[in-house]
């Protein structure tokens, strides 16, 4: 491998083929309700990757991740809500000019913070800033104090109890238990009809290729190393002199931000946002898209993404009695049997048969087995 | 806030706010301490904690309609029956699980967090499939009925109280055995250090699983109680499992007495926020203030000390 190429080879056709399926299979075998669907499953998608930084290369678990989904579904749906709530349309209120949901709870101003989210410029950034912010708050309580592992994995489950119970009791001011709704247009384009979906789902596959990129600069980093190491060996690489707190710190804020875009975008392309996708239960569920994609792999997170939800409506529609069962066996499964999820059962038993010139033995060094 | 009460109504207010508290220091302690036997002793993370006590709540409930069918004269005693069999049913579920799944995982803490997950999502939906998904109650017997008169302004109910008399008797009980026996010393010789007890000839696998057994049963026997005083739902384990492993981290993994003591603190914080604020704002400011806590002092209120 020589320093100047971006990916090796077998990179390079993972990606071109993940691009295929994207931009020309899905496109042209589903109809647009299954596009649509298939969108959303990719704003999971988002959260999977960042999890396979923070979780397969890091080794921190966060069972937070919803929130930080949370945070950006919501500023983009603040955002999208407060266009939708011109005087003009909502006349009949007894305020017009605020959203619905805030006169029906007999609120007769708009928050203060609600206010900058007339601007779409500071709700981009909030999209951004705000998960990273909270994140770098989170992380450096604890990571500072080397609370880590399960302890950390508990905390964040915590917080995402405590979003969703504040989210349902402040009604007035976020919707309450059915989110924020009623979602028209994005900056005058209506994101309602199919087109808009058909178009989002673009937007969607060209984002996860961005955040694609981001990861893989940062695993083949030198920074990524040091993750690794520290994964493996956290007090072997605090003697040697980093601080291994910091490289948490950011490893979990790069996380929160992919969560966040994908929250964003999930608004976008559904319509909504509701406290059901930031709690303890979808939060969870977001860590068993990177555990079935396999928790090292990048591509993988995005395939497992797309296909734990795929399965998921298709069970739900037909035997909804079963996929909790599914579900349930699924988290046992990926555990017990592979834990390197597809990505390492293709690593396994196909790899070897493709016969990449010079490669194979080298593919596996680069995905060593988690110690944990 | 306190403005339009009279003192007296105010202790009053804090007298029963205090015993409401009391009453669910007592759910918490009896969850906790299951959950203080297996994470806080063996350090595995059960996430099916709320579905074992929630088998012994429908446990309790089929002894229930048992009895009233079969044995309505005894009926005022079919609670220490259920109670047993709760507990027999939720240990031995739990040595199997223990068996199956738990003893391949010891290594992997994360992962057994994920697999204890999976299983309780499967033991939701099993319930949900036997029992409904309507949420059942039990009938109280009568003796269990009605409430003591303290003063004129203050009333406590007997349900409440014999729950709280059950997690006083239980805290007592796991205190003996953990403290007192020799399976005790065992199971913290275990804890402690593996490889050093296994040379001096304890059977550290057989250990394990009798440990565990006995956390889901007394997880069992808390499900039992929780029928006394709620209705028993497929989800309702799930709604305790946050609230219950913020209890045993927040006194401190290993000690059995910072459970109760955080329990306690939890507990009455919480119940007397509900009465000033909104129940949901009330449980905001408690697990925040914990969550808060906890990042200033991960170790807990009462740390074990010991050199890493």
């Amino acid at each position: 491998m020589t320093r100047s190429s971006l990916f090796r080879r077998d990179e390079a056709a993972g990606l071109a083929i993940l691009a295929l399926i994207l931009f020309v299979v899905f496109p042209l075998m589903l109809d647009d309700f299954r596009l649509n669907l298939f969108g959303k499953y990719l704003t999971y998608a988002f959260v999977a990757i960042g999890l396979v930084l923070c979780w397969g290369a890091g080794g921190i678990l966060s069972l937070g991740q919803g929130v930080f989904f949370g945070l950006g579904g919501y500023c983009m749906a603040m955002f999208l809500k407060l266009e939708a709530s011109t005087p003009e349309a909502t006349a009949i209120q007894s305020t017009p000019g605020i959203p619905d949901f805030m006169d029906w709870n007999q609120i007769t101003a708009l928050p203060l913070w609600w206010e900058p989210f007339h601007n779409f410029g500071f709700t981009l950034l909030a999209i951004l800033a705000v998960p990273a912010l909270f994140a770098f708050v989170i992380g450096f309580a604890m990571f500072r104090r080397r609370v880590g592992g399960v302890y950390f994995a508990i905390i964040t489950q915590a917080i995402a109890a405590i979003a969703t119970i504040l989210i349902i009791g402040q009604q007035g001011y976020t919707g309450g238990v059915n989110g924020i709704t009623d979602l028209r247009t994005l900056l005058g384009w209506d994101i309602r009809p199919d087109s808009a979906k058909v178009a989002l789902y673009f937007v969607n596959a060209v984002l996860i290729f961005v955040c694609l990129f981001v990861a893989m600069a940062i695993r083949k980093s030198k920074f990524g190393r040091v993750l690794v190491a520290m994964r493996d060996a956290e007090d072997r690489v605090r003697f040697s002199g980093y601080d291994v707190a910091s490289f948490k710190i950011f490893v979990f804020c790069v996380g929160a931000m992919m969560a966040s875009i994908g929250g964003a975008m999930f608004t976008l392309q559904v319509g909504f946002m509701s406290p059901t996708i930031v709690g303890i239960v979808p939060s969870i569920e977001m860590v068993i898209f990177c555990a079935v994609g396999g928790r090292h792999s990048l591509l993988g997170a995005v395939y497992g993404a797309l296909l734990v939800n795929w399965a998921k409506t298709t069970f739900s529609e037909s035997f909804p009695e079963l996929w909790l069962f599914g579900l349930g066996a699924l988290f046992i499964a990926v555990v017990m049997a592979f834990p390197n999820g597809l990505a390492g059962l293709f690593d396994d038993y196909v790899k070897p048969r493709l016969a990449w010139p010079g490669r194979g033995r080298r593919a596996r060094a680069d995905n060593p087995q988690p110690a944990e | 806030m306190f403005s339009g009460y009279s003192m007296s109504e105010l202790g009053a207010i804090f007298a029963m706010q205090g015993f409401a508290g009391l009453i669910l220091f007592s759910v918490f302690v009896l969850m906790a301490l299951g959950l203080a036997i297996i994470f806080g002793q063996m350090g595995v993370i059960n996430m099916a904690h709320g579905e074992f006590m929630i088998l012994g709540a429908y446990v309790t409930y089929l002894v229930s309609n048992l009895f009233a069918a079969y044995a309505p004269g005894l009926f005022g005693a079919y609670f220490f029956v259920a109670m047993i069999l709760a507990f027999c049913a939720s240990g031995l579920l739990g040595m199997a699980m223990e068996w199956a799944i738990i003893r391949h995982l010891y290594k992997r803490p994360l992962d057994t967090l994920l697999a204890t997950w999976g299983l309780s999502l499967i033991l939701q939906q099993t319930y949900r499939s036997v029992f409904g998904a309507r949420e059942v109650g039990v009938t109280i017997p009568d003796w269990m009925m009605g409430s003591l008169p303290v003063t004129d302004l203050i009333e406590v109910p007997i349900n409440g109280l014999f729950v709280m008399v059950l997690a006083l008797a239980i805290s007592a009980a796991v205190y003996i055995m953990m403290f007192r026996s020799g399976w005790g010393r065992q199971v913290r010789a275990v804890t402690q250090n593996r490889t050093m007890a296994g040379a001096v000839g304890i059977d550290t696998e057989r250990t394990d699983r009798l440990t565990f057994g006995i956390g889901c049963g007394v997880a069992g026997i808390a499900g039992a109680a929780f029928t006394m005083i709620g209705s028993t739902g497929p989800t309702s384990g799930q709604a305790y499992i946050v609230d219950t492993f913020l209890v045993v981290v927040f006194g401190g993994a290993a000690s059995l007495l910072g459970t109760i003591a955080s329990a306690f603190s939890i507990s009455q914080a919480q119940s007397i926020l509900e009465f000033f604020l909104s129940g949901s704002m009330a449980k905001v400011i408690t697990l925040l203030a914990v969550v808060g806590i906890l990042m200033l002092r991960p170790q807990g209120l009462f740390a074990m000390k010991l050199r890493k």
